[in-house]
């Protein structure tokens, strides 16, 4: 998300974006705050591990047959009792390298969470527009039941979600639509604050005379919501983004170490810190340990990010 | 010749900023005697109200006072700290607000607020604070007041809230009493009442009163001396009628000019140009010099002459044919 | 006010019946009934008999009616998982979630109001920044996380405190079993309050000290010095009430997140109550229980917030209206 809100900041033409960028208040609100730095490079590198996980990793932890029983609990840098092989985060119990998997389960955490942040962004987006450009009953109807979605934290309305959808998978494909599902719950659970700051943003930009204008000239609504209109929200949405995306990574994390999430087959993060969870009291903390790291390094500097980004959008809050 | 209640000696103010130390207020000198009424007059920002605070301690750090000296009543003040400087604050020094709507706590009671005051200052019994607060009420007629102390208050209008402060302020007897700005958040109709109040408590008590105001009509009407501050520094001081019939700083002639005073019989409205300037952006010389009508080389590189030698900090004071 | 408390009560039935009606919906159309009840031998006179007794057949308002019927009475059908009434097993685990949580926000609220006056009153010291910065750590650290080091750091490595489940339990009169009377039940219950707590405990913190903070700033405090009032009264008396107002409210949203939140808590240390039970039926689509979970816990929520709202009115005198004021 953080990348995607380079371009968004400056707007001017001639010069390029990229020195319209390296001359702009953000950039350099950014270069004097260590922590935005720390944190953005260690989400970068986070992600970056993750889209190129197939090159990086050592083994792929999902193809049987490059596992090896007998490395089953090998501890990290030293080598296998049986096999000689020696591995960096060493393996589980099923002799899967643990680097790899975090590798490969921190590329589900991240497509889960970034997925569900884009659905609810979407999702929430149209409903503000339409609710606050149209009024009347659809607004009282979208507006009432967000209230009623906000009495509840949305990590229980994620579970109600997941459940209902995974009563309404067929059992055989349960497993396979499980990433779809925690998408869709997740995001669902999400959409309330996108709606209200857009709903916001288009009360007050519908009062203004180009608005009226537009309309006088016959444009269509959808034409004025979306050229118009939203430009207008970008910035807090963005803001909202960021700080969303920390919590859908956590809510992932934790629908997945509940068992209510990505299947043992396709491992999140959650997911591996609920299978090494049960090895805490036998000693193979490093099954546990590195994915607990991981998901902590993750969460931390993206809610860092997202603090920062707030206070550099939006000088007023706090 | 007696004491006066309180006594400010060469008083400056400093606020560390980014660019640079800045002085809201830099060496003011004047005294209030008893019963006495001192009008500080000045744009916003002149430093009057900066000067009040650091009567009262209550500069916003990092604000600080950097030099100078304030007696009360013969005892030297500013070095006090902490608890001391509490100790004075509502017993021996009042203070009065300008907004009446945001002073007072909206959720206790009138009263609570009255009998906390008390308490917290004279050695009498709850009951007995309880009783006082009635009477202050009273005296700062507000109609009913053994109904209304139970009151919260919301349940008041603006003036009537304007006479419960006074009445919290002046509920221990201090010896002086600054007022803020007292009058401007409230109608019109209601000020000249609050003034009227004011001036009728303070000199029933003998109370010393600084009566901070941008507003020369009601300086006209209520003080006995006048300072005018410009840019952190006292233009002029002198008795009430001399400063505003006859002006010598031209700030103040243009002070004055500015004012719609029926009394005065004035000609028409004036402005004078420009503004005050930033205390980041202080000029050489006299801080005045960039509006002075009457500006010379003088005042462009030498600062004002201290107050000592006259009645206005201005190296060429007008006098009173010059003035008319 | 009376008026205004009639209509936060009937904003709360209106909610209710919002989260009825999601309930019965699931009640009604995920998975069918039918086959959830009756195994592979089946004749379609039982199915028709079924649909009957169970009143399928009727229209959707009077099921949904009669939906709401049953669960005004505690009456949610049977788990489909273990055959037996939801409401049975709802009452037997209630207990555990209900003492857990109440220990949670007793800390949470405790801590969260004291951390918070204190960060916000030494506001430039070391100690108050360094509160600071841990709560940020404290908020981006996912609940699971913090029980698992709690449960490696005080049961794996030190060996003091049980990792799971409740210690003994004491009977008290018919349905009510609690940890509270044993030492063991006492020691079960640290380590799951404090995973429990800590997030709402930084969330409190942080809330009371940015409040605090606004109303230190504000006219009636800097009179209040000005009239040579202590500290403490300027702090205590008056600050810290007038912080009390917009904390009120989401300290009883968090009072009831605390109870949606025991479902993670409860996991990680296998503590026997209700959020254990919602959990696994999920796992299992035990839509019986799922639903009346989702009952149970709005109805705790709409109270809670009622409440809050009935608080208010005794905070704020300014919410009083039935007093009138003289202008």
């Amino acid at each position: 998300m953080a990348e995607t809100s380079i371009p968004l900041s400056t707007k001017e033409h001639d010069k390029g974006r990229w020195q319209r960028f390296r001359e702009s208040d953000f950039f350099y609100a950014f270069k004097r705050s260590p922590v935005a730095i720390v944190s953005f490079a260690v989400v970068a590198l986070l992600v970056l591990a993750a889209v190129f996980a197939p090159l990086i990793a050592p083994t792929n932890p999902f193809d049987p047959a490059s596992l090896n029983l007998m490395n089953g609990f090998t501890p990290p840098m030293e080598p296998n009792a049986f096999t000689q092989e020696s591995f960096l985060m060493g393996t589980d119990d099923q002799g899967r390298d643990v680097f790899s998997t975090i590798l490969y389960g921190m590329r589900i955490s991240l497509f889960v969470g970034i997925s569900a942040v884009l659905f609810a962004m979407v999702l929430g987006i149209v409903l503000g527009l339409v609710s606050g450009y149209f009024g009347g009953w659809t607004e009282t109807i979208i507006m009432r039941i967000a209230d009623v979605q906000l009495t509840f934290p949305s990590i229980l309305v994620a579970m109600l979600i997941f459940g209902v959808a995974k009563g309404f998978t067929p059992v055989e494909y349960r497993d396979q639509m499980a990433i779809w599902v925690l998408i869709l719950a997740i995001g669902l659970s999400d959409w309330v604050q996108f709606a209200r700051v857009v709903r916001g943003a288009t009360l007050v930009e519908k009062s203004k005379d180009y608005v009226a204008a537009a309309r006088l000239i016959g444009r269509s609504p959808w034409a004025i919501m979306i050229r118009h209109i939203l430009p207008n929200a970008m910035s807090p949405v963005l803001v909202i983004a960021t700080i969303s995306l920390a919590l859908a990574i956590i809510a992932e994390a934790t629908l997945s170490f509940l068992g209510v999430g990505a299947p043992p087959t396709q491992p999140s993060l959650g997911t591996l810190i609920r299978i090494g969870q049960g090895f805490l009291f036998s000693g193979e903390w490093w099954i546990l340990f590195f994915p607990a790291c991981t998901l902590l390094g993750l969460a931390l500097s993206v809610n860092l990010l997202g603090d920062w980004l707030r206070d550099a959008l939006n000088p007023r809050l706090r | 010749m007696t004491t006066p209640v309180l006594s400010i000696r060469n008083l400056s103010v400093e606020i560390p900023t980014r660019g640079g130390v800045v002085k809201p207020v830099d060496g003011v000198s004047y005294d209030i005697a008893k019963g006495e009424i001192l009008g500080v007059v000045g744009e916003s920002g002149a430093g009057k109200s900066m000067a009040g605070n650091a009567v009262i301690g209550l500069l916003n750090p990092p604000a600080h006072i950097s030099a100078g000296e304030i007696w009360l009543n013969g005892t030297r003040i500013d070095p006090l700290q902490g608890e001391a400087m509490r100790r004075l604050r509502g017993k021996e020094i009042g203070m009065i607000f300008q907004d009446p709507l945001t002073s007072l706590n909206p959720l206790l009671t009138i009263g609570d607020q009255l009998a906390e005051t008390i308490l917290t200052h004279l050695p009498v019994s709850r009951s007995e604070a309880e009783k006082r607060a009635v009477a202050a009420l009273e005296e700062v007629g507000i109609p009913g007041a053994a109904e209304r102390i139970d009151s919260y208050p919301h349940e008041f209008s603006g003036g009537m809230r304007q006479r419960v402060v006074i009445a919290l302020a002046l509920c221990a007897e201090p010896s002086l009493v600054i007022a803020d700005e007292p009058t401007t958040a409230l109608d019109v109709s209601v000020q000249a009442q609050i003034i009227a109040l004011l001036k009728r408590l303070c000199r029933e008590r003998g109370t010393a009163v600084m009566l901070i105001t941008h507003d020369m009509g009601v300086i006209a009407e209520t003080a006995d001396r006048v300072a005018v501050m410009y840019a952190g520094r006292l233009a002029e001081l002198g008795d009430v009628r001399d400063v505003l019939t006859a002006p010598q700083h031209p700030y103040t002639h243009g002070l004055m000019a500015s004012t719609p005073l029926a009394s005065l019989g004035q000609r028409r409205l004036h402005q004078i140009p420009g503004s005050m300037p930033r205390l980041t952006q202080m000029p050489d010389g006299c801080a005045f010099h960039p509006r002075c009508p009457q500006a010379q080389d003088k005042c462009r590189q030498a600062p004002s002459p201290d107050l000592a030698d006259g009645r206005a900090s201005c190296w060429f004071p007008m006098m009173a044919e010059a003035a008319e | 006010m009376l008026a205004f408390i009639i209509r936060r009560i009937g904003q709360s039935i209106l909610v209710l019946l919002i989260v009825g009606l999601v309930a019965f919906s699931m009640f009604r159309f995920v998975g069918d009934p039918i086959d959830n009840m009756l195994g592979q031998e089946r004749t379609i006179e039982d199915v028709e008999r079924l649909r009957t007794q169970l009143g399928l057949d009727q229209p959707f308002p009077v099921q949904y009616y009669r939906f709401l019927e049953g669960a005004a009475q505690g009456n949610f059908g049977v788990s489909y998982r273990q055959g037996r009434p939801v409401s049975e097993i709802l009452l037997e685990r209630a207990p555990a979630t209900l003492e857990l949580a109440a220990v949670s926000g007793m800390l949470a609220i405790v801590f969260g109001i004291a951390l918070g006056v204190f960060t916000a009153i030494r506001r430039n010291g070391a100690t108050a920044n360094i509160i600071m910065a841990t709560s940020l750590i404290g908020v981006s650290l996912p609940t699971f996380l913090i029980g698992i080091l709690l449960i490696y750091l005080f049961s794996v490595e030190l060996g003091w405190l049980p990792s799971f489940g409740r210690g003994e339990t004491v009977q008290i009169g018919e349905s009510w079993t609690t940890g509270f009377l044993t030492i063991s039940g006492l020691k079960a219950l640290i380590l799951p309050s404090i995973t429990l707590g800590l997030y709402q405990m930084t969330l409190i913190m942080r809330l009371v000290r940015s409040e605090m903070l606004e109303v230190l700033r504000q006219d009636y405090i800097r009179f209040a010095r000005a009239r040579g009032l202590t500290d403490r009264v300027v702090n205590f008396r008056h600050a810290l009430k007038n912080t009390m107002v917009p904390v009120v409210t989401v300290i009883g949203l968090q009072l009831g997140a605390i109870i949606a939140f025991a479902i993670i808590t409860e996991t990680v240390f296998q503590w026997p109550g209700v959020g254990l039970l919602f959990i696994n039926a999920i796992q299992f689509v035990d839509i019986p229980v799922m639903a009346a979970y989702l009952m149970l816990i709005s109805v705790m929520f709409v109270g809670i917030n009622l409440i809050v709202d009935i608080l208010y009115v005794f905070i704020d005198p300014r919410l009083r209206v039935d007093r009138t004021g003289a202008h």
